[in-house]
């Protein structure tokens, strides 16, 4: 516990905006905006700078001493367990946290990033109500990805993910009252359901095999269980991790919630669906890169899924008109390229390239945020133009981002970019291919947004022209810093080829296992004129996409429209997203939907039906039986009884004639009878 | 000389007019007096007896019959007055409220 204060206290990290999003929670409603400010900024700063200090004191060790781990407080004591080897083990979760090259990286990106995308929105949204549960859902998120990024083991790390899913689904349906919000929410929610499910078994099965979900212990746990690269087992964990990282990640097949969460305000497009969770998935795949280094198969699923995204996702990049949809499909693309990058063992080019990427997209989200700001709203970039002379620091700083992301040197996602397509190349040319042509059609479409957006003609309406005004500096600093880190960001991994060291991929050296010689990883002799080819390349192609998205989109904008004209078909295609969503709903969401209705109709038929209403006609039944001998046999024998004495009374009442003098009669009649019958016996002994 | 069969035959008369009147006739009045005939005709025996017995107490027991006719004729007087009042009649086979 001698670290030095910061390394000491990198529990406090997570805890500052959770206590932020507490009094949120608590008291915002009482709270002027000032004061959200000064907590919610507040408090993530505070975590920026102590994750700084943690991060700075980390790099003063040693290499191969970079590594602190704090234990919290015991979590899941469990008790004694078998692995499927049979070997015994004490399972025990605690909350613990931990700091190494890997999550230094991260926890930098994630408080920068955060800290300035907080910024942004005290300006962005400081006329929209409901502030202080923005700022509380913020700090919420920021600090569930905080403890998913320093979380020590597997299942600390599911509570962060689960939590930034949470924020997720919070954010996206900000505007709870729009519907297609709140749908766009749930449709976050309900996709990340299907990739959690498969990272929570890959969960237990790592626990199975290896008897720790603890970080640190991974790496000896598999050299001691003597696994051998290829091993089924293996396979299966990457798999099913790979899978929640499709989710959370938006790669194929699970993409399909991120265009819809641009429902979200911007700045949660910018932090949560660009810069920080999505990349969630990069990061649980790179830290535990050690089962996925044993499973080659696994390794090739992930290469070929990224890769797929990446110029999948970036075709329908090609022809949206809304702002934040061709991010939103930028991201996903670019997320396709980190995994591609992953899948061919490159794992540091991977979290390099997310670094790069958060930097650029949160600022090209942050940018768009401030254009849609100054357009009073409006996102559809046909009724936008020429406003690179009205909003200059948005265009710059756009411009610059645009510039990052296609690759231009020496910006930053020149080296990510480049990195990635370099160890892409050595694993197989096809997916270099595929890798390259994505960069061009990231350049076109970015210039496409560029073109349409700043440059051309004005297609603005007259209402909203004169309202067109430059963002407050609260916007436009972190517009500036981030730039100032999409053009340097990418400089500490300066390629050996060019006269740099690479410094980052030495960082995060100790943290990526080498249980397998990645092919190509240990080369230098085979030259640096392929690099110099691949680059030139990459620099190419991008080249060309700028071309042609400045002949079509300034230029010759009769272009675009021709085209879309000549193939009908393909540009819808491209327009409606390959129909994917329809796709879905008809595989899965109406067959889910039928399932629920089929259930009802067996709840309907069976349980309503033949149990609780055949119950009710067996006691109506039963009680209609007893009514019956009720009626039948109680009464009948009351009724009976009482028809006798009416039958008996209505025989007798013959003689109740009411005649007077018949009775005399009678009681004359009968005194004669009486007197003639005693006298005669009186008589008898006489005669 | 008069016998026992004189007196006895004259109330076997009285009696069997007192009867027949009881029976034959409609106005309740009537029926009473025929009652009442009845009545001495078994005075006329209770009396004869006792003379052709020398014992008084057929003579207590007339007396007795006396005393009964006379309180039978107050309550039926009575009766047939109150009965008279609410259905404007004294025929007996008008007296029909509780026949069903």
């Amino acid at each position: 516990m001698n670290n030095g204060f910061f390394l000491d206290h990198i529990w406090l990290i997570p805890l500052f905006p959770a206590a932020g999003a507490l009094l949120m929670f608590l008291f915002g409603k009482r709270l002027a905006n000032a004061a959200v400010n000064v907590i919610c900024v507040g408090s993530v700063m505070t975590s920026f700078v102590f994750a700084g200090g943690a991060v700075l004191q980390l790099i003063a060790r040693p290499a191969e001493d970079r590594f602190v781990q704090m234990i919290l407080f015991d979590w899941v004591p469990a008790g004694w367990m078998h692995t499927a080897a049979g070997h015994l083990f004490y399972f025990d979760v605690s909350w613990g946290l931990m700091l190494d090259p890997l999550n230094a990286v991260m926890v930098m990106v994630v408080t920068g990033v955060g800290m300035l995308i907080h910024i942004y929105s005290t300006g962005y949204m400081a006329h929209e109500s409901g502030y202080y549960r923005f700022f509380g859902y913020l700090n919420l998120f920021m600090f569930s990805m905080l403890t998913l990024i320093l979380a020590n083991n597997m299942l600390l790390l599911f509570v962060g993910w689960e939590g930034v899913g949470l924020c997720s689904y919070l954010l996206i349906g900000f505007y709870f009252l729009r519907k297609s919000a709140s749908d766009a929410g749930k449709k976050a929610f309900i996709v990340n359901r299907v990739g959690d499910a498969g990272f929570i078994l890959g969960l237990f099965l790592t626990l199975a095999t290896l008897g720790t979900i603890n970080f640190h212990q991974i790496r000896p746990a598999i050299a001691a269980g003597h696994f051998h690269v290829g091993a089924p087992v293996m396979t299966a964990i990457a798999l099913l991790l790979f899978i929640g990282a499709t989710g959370k990640s938006a790669q194929i097949p699970l993409y399909i919630w991120l265009p819809d969460a641009m429902e979200g305000p911007t700045p949660v497009s910018a932090l949560i669906h660009a810069a920080t969770m999505v990349t969630a998935g990069v990061y649980m795949v790179t830290r535990l890169n050690a089962i996925f280094q044993l499973a080659p198969h696994a390794m090739d699923v992930i290469a070929f899924v990224g890769a797929g995204t990446a110029i999948f996702a970036a075709s329908m990049g090609l022809v949206q008109n809304d702002i934040k949809r061709v991010l939103a499909y930028s991201t996903i693309s670019q997320l396709g390229y980190m995994f591609l990058a992953l899948g061919v063992g490159a794992f540091s080019a991977g979290i390099f390239h997310l670094m790069t990427h958060a930097f650029f997209k949160a600022l090209l989200f942050l940018g768009s945020g401030s254009v849609i700001h100054a357009m009073s709203g409006e996102q559809d970039m046909r009724k936008m133009g020429a406003l690179f002379k009205k909003i200059p620091i948005t265009a710059w700083t756009f411009l610059i981002a645009t510039l990052a992301i296609s690759g231009l040197p020496p910006l930053a996602g020149f080296f990510s970019k480049d990195a990635i397509l370099g160890a892409t190349f050595k694993r197989g040319l096809a997916l270099w291919i595929v890798g390259w042509i994505t960069a061009g059609m990231t350049a076109f479409y970015m210039f496409r947004l560029v073109n349409m957006t700043f440059f051309g003609k004005s297609r603005v309406s007259h209402d909203v022209e004169h309202h067109i005004h430059e963002s407050p500096k609260s916007m436009t600093i972190p517009l500036m810093i981030l730039a100032f880190f999409s053009i340097a960001g990418g400089w500490i991994g300066w390629p050996p080829g060019l006269g740099g060291s690479d410094r980052f991929t030495a960082f995060l050296d100790p943290v990526i296992a080498h249980a397998v010689e990645v092919p190509g990883a240990g080369e230098g002799a085979e030259g640096h004129s392929i690099e110099y080819l691949l680059m030139a390349a990459s620099v190419l192609v991008a080249l060309i996409g700028i071309f042609l998205a400045r002949q079509w989109y300034i230029k010759r904008p009769e272009v675009p429209e021709r085209i879309a004209a000549r193939s009908p078909r393909a540009y819808r295609l491209l327009y409606r997203k390959y129909y994917v969503d329809e796709i879905y709903d008809a595989l899965f969401v109406n067959r889910t939907k039928d399932l629920g209705t089929a259930l009802w109709a067996f709840d309907r038929t069976i349980i309503d039906g033949a149990g609780v209403n055949g119950v009710g006609w067996l006691t109506r039944l039963i009680s209609r039986i007893s009514a019956l001998w009720d009626a039948w046999i109680v009464d009948g024998i009351v009724n009976l009884s009482a028809r006798i004495v009416w039958f008996a009374g209505s025989l007798m009442r013959f003689i109740q004639t009411g005649v007077f003098s018949g009775y005399a009669l009678f009681i004359v009649v009968g005194v004669i009878a009486l007197l003639s019958y005693y006298l005669h016996l009186i008589h008898m002994p006489v005669h | 000389m008069l016998s026992i069969s004189h007196y006895l035959v004259l109330s076997l008369a009285l009696f069997t007019i007192g009867v027949i009147g009881v029976v034959t006739r409609r106005n309740v009045i009537i029926i009473l007096m025929s009652i009442e005939l009845i009545l001495n005709a078994v005075n006329i025996n209770l009396v004869a007896f006792s003379r052709l017995m020398g014992s008084v107490n057929g003579q207590v027991f007339a007396i007795f019959v006396i005393t009964d006719a006379a309180a039978e004729a107050a309550v039926g007087l009575g009766i047939i007055i109150a009965f008279f009042r609410n259905r404007e009649t004294v025929l007996e086979d008008e007296m029909d409220l509780l026949k069903w």
